[in-house]
């Protein structure tokens, strides 16, 4: 058994190209934990349980900012069947603040919330009723301080500071200390170009705050260990990361936080920072006993970070004959009151904030404010689904005020192979954006008015209003709108993005199995499926073990920015490549002699056998092996990316692209202002589908999502207070089957060389232009001009 | 207060319920039944639908002590629950939901989502512990992993037992029939057509068994 490390860059060529085997790439093999799903056994983090635990609750601020005068727990302590109350007296280690990037969030309030539902107590007891009670029974006394709200109240002169004495790595770039950090994209020369621009448009957009409103909340079990270490079971995107961030401030050494992933209920961006993780572990220790943490649906909202609102400033300009001029675009990002992701997004936002379009005359700023509204962080496509409202809706414009079709002039505009990016990077795979607009475009419209041409089988559920029955057709109008989109994949700007993993090939029952480990999160997106697929193609082995995800192996980066197929994929195809390597050196030692063509011929394993190119079988996999095991773990990176120049924001700061494009149609009941989309079509390149039947999955449900903040997501803060105002599933709505149209989706394959198996992320674009596309279609149904989203009644019918 | 109910068949005694708890608290915590799952207790996301005599309804929402003396059935009893419909003979009849036969959608039609691409029937084994390999399924149950309509899985339990229901009272539903009857179920993941795929197939397998 040989157990190393070895690091090998993305795209290394091999000199083997394992042929087809059963269950392999491209098939749409089903879930490995399909059954267990169907069945109600899949164990969520959730549904974890352990003899004498107890339940952990935590106490959250009530104000949005404020000083904390006093904290008195002694009630809430002499309560029968509670065993623990901490507040920030109570923290072990000399760390007491976490974050993925910048430690600036406190694991409880220090004198100081920044936020409405900053965490500032905790309780263990043995009962939630009992533990929610206790906490109620703390009394803090807070002293309102001022709020920071928006851009102006931020950056005034006199401004709080939201955090003092800031010491991270972009506070020398950054004109305020209320701005996370600040990046500009100067290209070409703007003022020139703008001499040749015929017609210009301008554009002042806004995006509301979009939860992630994953199904299964925030939870896990801590259990104390003998050595004084933790065990934790939780659900989450990145267990390294976590664990980076749990062992300082509980005073452990990594080794002694034993992590493994539970079932994860979807994640969306939302369970890339930590949550209840550090505050179990705390309890448990002070316990000693385990300790089981899980929110309530009112909880989560307060629990996890969410979409940055934006405001979004543009100006385009183009010739007559339909050519871009120039861009100019200002991008405000609403951190909230912790950095989270910000400093990522706004790196997003600026670098793809020109869509998909050859731009040679760029001027762009982007920044992250720090405030006292809900912190802001991952969500699926960050940074570039705001831009890519604002871009589109832009693009609109200036079709309409050229007298263009808009689809044709996107087309005239649109990027391909070989385009050089504002940051001046040149796009080095297959760019169709005008191919995946030719395609939603071609495909037949649904019929219109099917509620007259249908007869007695018109459905009125299928009308605005839908159940409700508040229309059969009277006031209602369509229309049809198109959006293309742009998102970068994997992890950017210099960060050392790698995966690990780990793979055992042995003989069990005569049969040749391989186990695949890593510490992916399989949050729902079906990574553990491609996994199974890839050990199947590489090793030519039918079965295929994957192991639970753990801190027991390297780690695997997030599941975050449509990263992990390729990543972790990536890093399964690479170990899986140096099993197949060792197999067959053993091969060669052990039956070299006896046939010429373990020297000199092409191996690949198939069907549990090593054969020839041309299909002669050497020998079984199983008798090669006998008894001994093949056991590597090795990391895996793609190409290396350079951090962006903070003048000029220059620099090869992503690794692949990523295209989607939308068609929506809608109908709008003008006089209620109610919308229903009656189709969402899409095409999108995925490079290589691994897993087809996933990968319509992921593109349907990421293109609902976008729907969703067209038409209703949005987290309400009371400007006056800073207070979030809708913490429930009856006033934060997403959409429900009857919101969701039929979704049609084409799919292209068009390979990206330099990336495992040709693959490109494809997780995140669908949720990009499905928003731009509805909001053109709602536009082109009422003729109103829409520059927020999400657009709700009250302002399609002009009584907001 | 002590809860005597029947879960999927079982008499089942809990002790010590504290009379707020719900009955997705006593499933859950006492009985260790997980499978109802809690998205958001407050009776919108129809995560912990069960069939509370016959019919579904949010656990969340029930009182544990509303359920003295009656009989629940889980995700976890689904397919025994199927099985024994079938055996009885009262599933997959026309009920007077209305509907019926009329714009249902063959076994084939049912299947177009195959055209997205290649479909093994080909299940892989994983998971360390525990598979489930050679669990007997029901029909709708199967459907939903053959669909595709699982993917985090956290509203599948629920969607399950409100699908089943529309089938019994429904066998071949419209498509605004099943968007009806499942829109109280929320999902995050899918965007919902793969779910309704299931739907489509699991009554289209139920009118060719006939």
């Amino acid at each position: 058994m040989a157990q190393n490390t070895r690091t090998v860059p993305a795209g290394t060529p091999t000199n083997v190209t394992q042929k087809h085997n059963k269950g392999g790439i491209g098939e749409s093999i089903l879930r490995p934990d399909g059954t267990l799903k169907v069945t109600g056994e899949f164990a969520y983090s959730s549904d974890m349980w352990h003899e004498d635990m107890l339940w952990g609750q935590t106490l959250r601020s009530t104000v949005a900012h404020a000083e904390i005068v006093s904290i008195d727990i002694s009630e809430a302590l002499a309560m029968p069947g509670v065993y623990s109350v901490l507040t920030y007296d109570d923290l072990p280690a000399e760390m007491k603040n976490y974050g993925l990037e910048i430690q600036d969030t406190p694991v409880l309030a220090h004198g100081r919330v920044r936020h409405h539902g900053e965490p500032v107590a905790l309780v263990a007891a043995d009962h939630p009723e009992t533990a929610r009670r206790a906490a109620a029974k703390i009394k803090i006394d807070y002293r309102e301080l001022p709020l920071v709200t928006d851009e102006a109240s931020a950056l005034a002169p006199d401004a709080p500071l939201i955090h003092e004495g800031r010491d991270d790595h972009h506070i020398g770039h950054v004109p305020h200390p209320n701005i996370v950090h600040r990046q500009p994209i100067i290209r070409g020369n703007v003022e020139e170009a703008r001499k040749r621009a015929d017609v210009i448009v301008e554009g002042e957009y806004t995006f509301g705050m979009q939860d992630q409103a994953f199904l299964g909340p925030e939870s896990g079990l801590a259990v104390p260990s003998e050595d004084g270490g933790v065990e934790l079971y939780v659900a989450t995107q990145w267990l390294h990361s976590d664990l980076q961030q749990i062992a300082p401030v509980l005073g452990l050494p990594p080794e002694k936080v034993r992590m493994t992933l539970s079932g994860v209920g979807g994640a969306f961006g939302g369970r890339e920072d930590i949550s209840m993780q550090i505050h179990a572990c705390l309890l448990a220790l002070a316990t000693n006993k385990p300790v089981k943490i899980v929110y309530n649906r009112f909880e989560s909202f307060f629990g996890h970070v969410h979409r940055h609102p934006a405001k979004l400033y543009y100006e385009h300009g183009a010739t007559k004959d339909g050519k871009l001029t120039h861009m100019k675009c200002k991008i405000v990002l609403d951190g909230g009151a912790y950095a989270s992701a910000s400093p990522a997004v706004v790196g997003n936002a600026s670098s793809l904030s020109v869509g998909p379009y050859v731009l040679e005359d760029v001027d762009i700023e982007a920044i992250a404010l720090y405030t006292n509204n809900p912190p802001c962080g991952a969500m699926r496509g960050f940074g570039a689904v705001q831009a890519c409202f604002a871009y589109e809706a832009q693009m609109d414009k200036l079709a309409a005020k050229l007298g263009m079709d808009p689809v044709e002039f996107r087309q005239l505009n649109a990027m391909e192979m070989g385009t050089v990016m504002p940051t001046g990077q040149v796009v080095d795979a297959p760019a169709p954006v005008a191919e995946l607009l030719r395609r939603v475009k071609a495909r037949p419209l649904p019929p219109e008015r099917q509620w007259e041409s249908a007869g007695e089988n018109a459905d009125v559920r299928a009308l605005p209003g839908g159940l409700s029955n508040t229309t059969h057709g009277e006031g209602v109008v369509r229309g049809v709108g198109y959006a293309v989109g742009i998102k970068n994949v994997g992890f950017s700007e210099g960060f050392d993005d790698y995966s690990t993993a780990r793979v055992r090939l042995e003989v069990i029952n005569g049969e040749p199995v391989a186990m695949v480990h890593t510490a992916m999160a399989e949050v729902g997106q079906g990574g553990i499926t491609v996994h199974t697929q890839i050990a199947r193609t590489e090793l030519g082995v039918t079965q295929v073990t994957i192991h639970p995800a753990d801190t027991q192996v390297g780690s695997a980066g997030s599941t975050s920015a449509s990263r992990q197929t390729y990543m972790t994929g990536g890093a399964v195809k690479n170990t899986c490549e140096a099993v197949r390597e060792a197999l067959l050196e053993i091969g060669r030692r052990k039956n070299g002699s006896y046939h010429p063509a373990w020297a000199t011929a092409e191996l690949l394993l198939e069907g549990g056998k090593v054969v020839t190119d041309g299909g002669e079988v050497l020998a079984d996999i199983a008798d090669i092996l006998e008894n001994e095991a093949i056991d590597l773990e090795l990391e895996f990176r793609h190409a290396a990316t350079e951090p962006f120049d903070l003048v000029t924001g220059q620099g090869n700061g992503h690794v692949q692209y990523t295209f989607a494009a939308h068609r929506a149609v809608v109908e709008v009941d003008t006089e209620l202002g109610l919308v229903k989309v009656v189709e969402l079509a899409t095409a999108q390149d995925v490079g290589k589908a691994l897993n087809m039947l996933s990968v319509v999955g992921q593109i349907q449900g990421g293109t609902t999502q976008g729907l969703g903040v067209a038409i209703m997501e949005e987290i309400i803060v009371d400007p006056k207070t800073a207070k979030v105002r809708n913490p429930s599933f009856t006033d934060y709505l997403i959409p429900t089957i009857l919101d969701t149209p039929t979704i049609p989706v084409d799919v292209l394959e068009l390979a990206d060389p330099k990336a495992p198996y040709g693959l490109r992320g494809m997780g995140e674009a669908p949720t990009l232009s499905s928003t731009p596309a509805v909001i053109a279609a709602i536009r082109q149904a009422t003729g109103l001009e829409i520059n927020k989203t999400p657009i709700r009644p009250e302002a399609l019918t002009g009584t907001l | 207060m002590r809860v005597n109910f029947t879960v999927n068949g079982r008499q089942q005694e809990a002790d010590d319920v504290w009379e707020g708890e719900s009955l997705l608290y006593v499933l859950r915590e006492r009985l260790g039944l997980p499978g109802s799952k809690n998205a958001c207790e407050q009776g919108e996301c129809g995560s912990c639908t069960v069939r509370l005599d016959g019919v579904p309804v949010c656990s969340c929402l029930v009182a544990a002590g509303q359920v003295e003396g009656r009989d629940v059935v889980t995700v976890e009893g689904l397919a025994e629950f199927s099985k024994q419909r079938e055996e009885h003979g009262h599933g997959g009849a026309c009920g007077t939901g209305g509907g019926c036969g009329s714009k249902g959608v063959s076994l084939d039609a049912a299947k177009q989502w195959q055209a997205h691409g290649p479909n093994s029937e080909l299940r892989s084994r994983a998971g360390d512990s525990q598979t489930g390999e050679g669990v007997e399924l029901s029909n709708i149950q199967q459907a939903f992993i053959d669909a595709g309509a699982v993917q985090c899985g956290f509203c599948t339990p629920g969607l399950l037992i409100q699908a089943d229901a529309l089938l019994e009272e429904n066998s071949s539903p419209s498509d605004q029939d099943i968007r009806e009857a499942l829109s109280g179920n929320l999902c995050r993941c899918t965007g919902y057509e793969k779910i309704l795929d299931a739907v489509r197939l699991a009554a289209a397998r139920q009118s060719e068994a006939v």
